[in-house]
């Protein structure tokens, strides 16, 4: 495994710049995930580690080396891609053997037997190692193309929304997998999502991209709790960290025009009076949305709490964040 | 305004049977949520209540009349596909207009009622211009307002929001939510997400392999399941489920695992040989002196709270606590449940036991 490192990396297509002097380090054995809406920059990024794509400006890095001139092949990264792309003609079998038969590795085949029954059992796709490929689903193809990446021993695992195209439960016991694999591995993971889940759970380092620049990168918790601006903040945190005015409840720093209050940071029994609009039961906590002078705001509350729409509640804030005009973080 | 009565609905396509014998009813003014898995008949259901598919037998009751065989255009309801399907070359209001007038409806009063429902969606500005050029969020209320200007007494929504990215998709289930609320027109939502049927839903019908699994209020469905799938199926992530060999019968208030005893809710019902414990992972404590062991696997980092995911004689637990709370990964810890929410399922069969806890919710539905 190694280091990956991008140095003042720009990239543009036609007028739109998809790169802006993005620098980098993603360390050996990292986890790295990019989060961003769609035409952030992400998958971009992930395509000129790979070689698919040439930067216009600045240099790729593996392992301490320019990566320049180099086709994907020669920089043995290992890609998945939210479509999977399988030979159809051959078995789930053939095709995670595939980048093990390469000439250039020589692993014997008692070897490439032992990896692929491994991976498949991780995959929890064992019971269809001999269907043909195109007899399988959705969700399981991408397993497979998934496990085709996993066999082999890359420097870098690329993945581009891996986990998208699964349904929820498969999603959560692969989150726990892939992360298991890495860390076991000591794999270095630069990886693609929209999931905010994902994000969280799986990281060791989260890149937040805007219009093609890296705003911030740190550990989920860093981003989470320490975020640098309005977007990053927005980027972590179910549901949406609320942005309200900043002297809506009183004095705010010089400088401040907007107060970010995640909705667990809003301390109820106390402060300003409060109108509760709407009240959702998720089960394991409940949902306030709630409505202060000319504000909306969502908190969560107990599963089992008694309000209802139309209770007046005391809230107050709790650690709360300040921006800048520019929505930049000032406290 | 309507309310909408199923009765024994069964829909076989061939040899496949899509509903088995589903029972429900859907008051006026409900958000009523259809739940499950894609192949679980939820989609037929609807269908069914629309009238674009007949049902192989059973009653449909829409306001008390009877419409089970009548077709689509018989029955008062709007049917949202596909949010975004648009006519692309009319402008916005023409696009409203059009359910109105291949009524036949006189064309001031449709200029009137297009103009009303454009109030309440908030797009009044946008009456005049071309379609195309319309954020996803307009294209939506627009095809929301082809749906409601028709005043129909109920609407119903197949996934409206499943092709829409994360954020987005919350904010159309919040206003979808609020322009319910205003219009109070009774609204049956199929969907296969179980935190959107849970957010925006005031009763659920919980649906696996055309069965009804359950029905009921989120909260009492997510506390109390009546089966182990609706209890896999229902919460993120799902409620541990740990099977034991023992016995339970009425009045009993434990129950033992490896060796550990369980306070679990008094039981008033019974059963022998395998069962399930089931608990929700909030009310899974970590606690060094507690008898019942597991080794700590996992832990996902979420904000305030964490999932951590420890490996137990009885297969994996997930327990979700605070964030603040230090965990070291291949550490063996104690596990204890809150016994007040505990359930015990007969595995046999995968339903749920009756207990002092849940039997006013099960009994219910």
């Amino acid at each position: 495994m190694a280091e990956v490192e991008l140095q003042h990396v720009s990239k543009s297509f036609g007028p739109r710049e998809a790169l802006q002097d993005v620098s980098i380090t993603v360390p050996d054995g990292a986890f790295v995930v990019l989060l961003g809406p769609t035409g952030a920059g992400k998958t971009t990024m992930l395509r000129m580690v790979s070689g698919l794509d040439k930067p216009d400006r600045g240099e790729v890095h593996i392992g301490g080396q320019s990566m320049k001139g180099l086709t994907p092949a020669q920089r043995n990264v290992a890609m998945v891609f939210q479509q999977y792309s399988l030979y159809p003609h051959l078995t789930v079998r053939q095709n995670m053997e595939f980048p093990l038969k390469s000439p250039l590795l020589k692993t014997p085949p008692a070897e490439i037997a032992r990896k692929v029954g491994e991976v498949a059992e991780i995959l929890q796709i064992s019971h269809k190692l001999d269907n043909k490929a195109t007899q399988l689903s959705g969700g399981e193809m991408q397993r497979v193309s998934i496990g085709r990446a996993l066999v082999r021993n890359p420097s870098v695992y690329l993945m581009d929304e891996p986990l998208s195209s699964l349904d929820a439960k498969l999603r959560a016991d692969l989150r726990v997998e892939l992360k298991n694999i890495q860390a076991n591995l000591g794999a270095t993971f630069l990886y693609v999502t929209h999931d905010q889940i994902e994000a969280m759970t799986m990281a060791t380092h989260v890149g937040v991209l805007d219009h093609g620049r890296l705003v911030q990168f740190g550990s989920p918790r860093e981003v989470y709790e320490q975020p640098i601006s309005i977007y990053a903040a927005g980027r972590l945190g179910q549901p949406h960290i609320n942005i309200l005015p900043a002297e809506l409840f009183g004095a705010a720093p010089a400088g401040a025009v907007s107060i970010g209050l995640r909705p667990e940071h809003i301390t109820q029994g106390q402060g300003q009076d409060c109108l509760v609009k709407r009240v959702e039961h998720l089960g394991d906590q409940t949902r306030l949305h709630l409505s202060y002078r000319n504000s909306d705001l969502i908190t969560v509350t107990e599963a089992h709490t008694p309000l209802k729409s139309g209770d007046i509640i005391k809230i107050q804030p709790n650690r709360p964040f300040y921006f800048d005009g520019a929505g930049n973080r000032i406290g | 305004m309507a309310q909408i009565v199923i009765k024994n609905v069964r829909k076989e396509f061939g040899a496949f049977t899509a509903v088995q014998s589903s029972s429900f009813t859907i008051e006026d003014g409900e958000f009523f949520m259809l739940l499950g898995p894609s192949g679980c008949g939820k989609t037929t259901t609807l269908r069914m209540i629309a009238g674009l598919e007949l049902p192989t037998a059973g009653e449909i009751y829409i306001d008390g009349e009877e419409v089970s065989q009548k077709p689509a255009s018989q029955r008062d309801i709007a049917f949202v596909f596909q949010m975004f399907a648009l006519y692309p070359h009319m402008n916005v209001r023409k696009n409203i207009s059009y359910p109105l007038v291949s009524q036949g409806m006189p064309r001031d009063q449709v200029r009137a009622k297009v103009n009303e429902v454009a109030e309440i969606l908030g797009i009044s500005n946008l009456l005049e211009s071309p379609v195309g050029g319309l954020s996803g969020g307009d294209r939506q209320r627009v095809a929301l307002g082809r749906a409601i200007v028709r005043d129909p007494a109920c609407f119903l929504m197949d996934e409206p929001l499943g092709a829409l990215d994360a954020e987005f998709r919350e904010f159309m289930a919040l206003e979808l939510r609020a322009l319910h609320d205003r219009m109070g027109a009774t609204t049956v939502y199929v969907t296969h997400d179980q935190l959107e049927a849970m957010q925006m839903g005031d009763k659920i019908v919980v649906m696996n392999h055309g069965v009804v699994e359950q029905f009921g209020k989120p909260q009492d469905i997510y506390d109390w399941p009546a089966t182990t799938f609706v209890a896999k199926f229902i919460g993120s992530p799902a409620m541990n489920l740990l099977d034991f060999d023992g016995m339970v019968g009425n009045g009993s208030r434990s129950v033992t695992m490896s060796e550990a005893s369980f306070d679990i809710p008094e039981m008033i019902s019974g059963a022998n040989g395998t069962l399930t414990l089931g608990v929700r992972p909030e009310h899974v404590r970590l606690d060094d002196a507690a008898p019942f062991r597991g080794r700590i696997v996992a832990a996902e980092y979420l904000g305030t709270t964490q999932i951590v995911t420890l490996d137990t004689g009885h297969g994996p637990v997930k327990s979700r606590i605070g964030s603040d709370i230090v965990v070291n990964i291949g550490d063996l810890t104690g596990l204890r449940f809150d016994p007040r929410s505990v359930t015990v399922f007969d595995a046999a069969n995968g339903k749920a036991l009756v207990s002092q806890a849940n039997q006013k919710v099960l009994i219910h539905g």
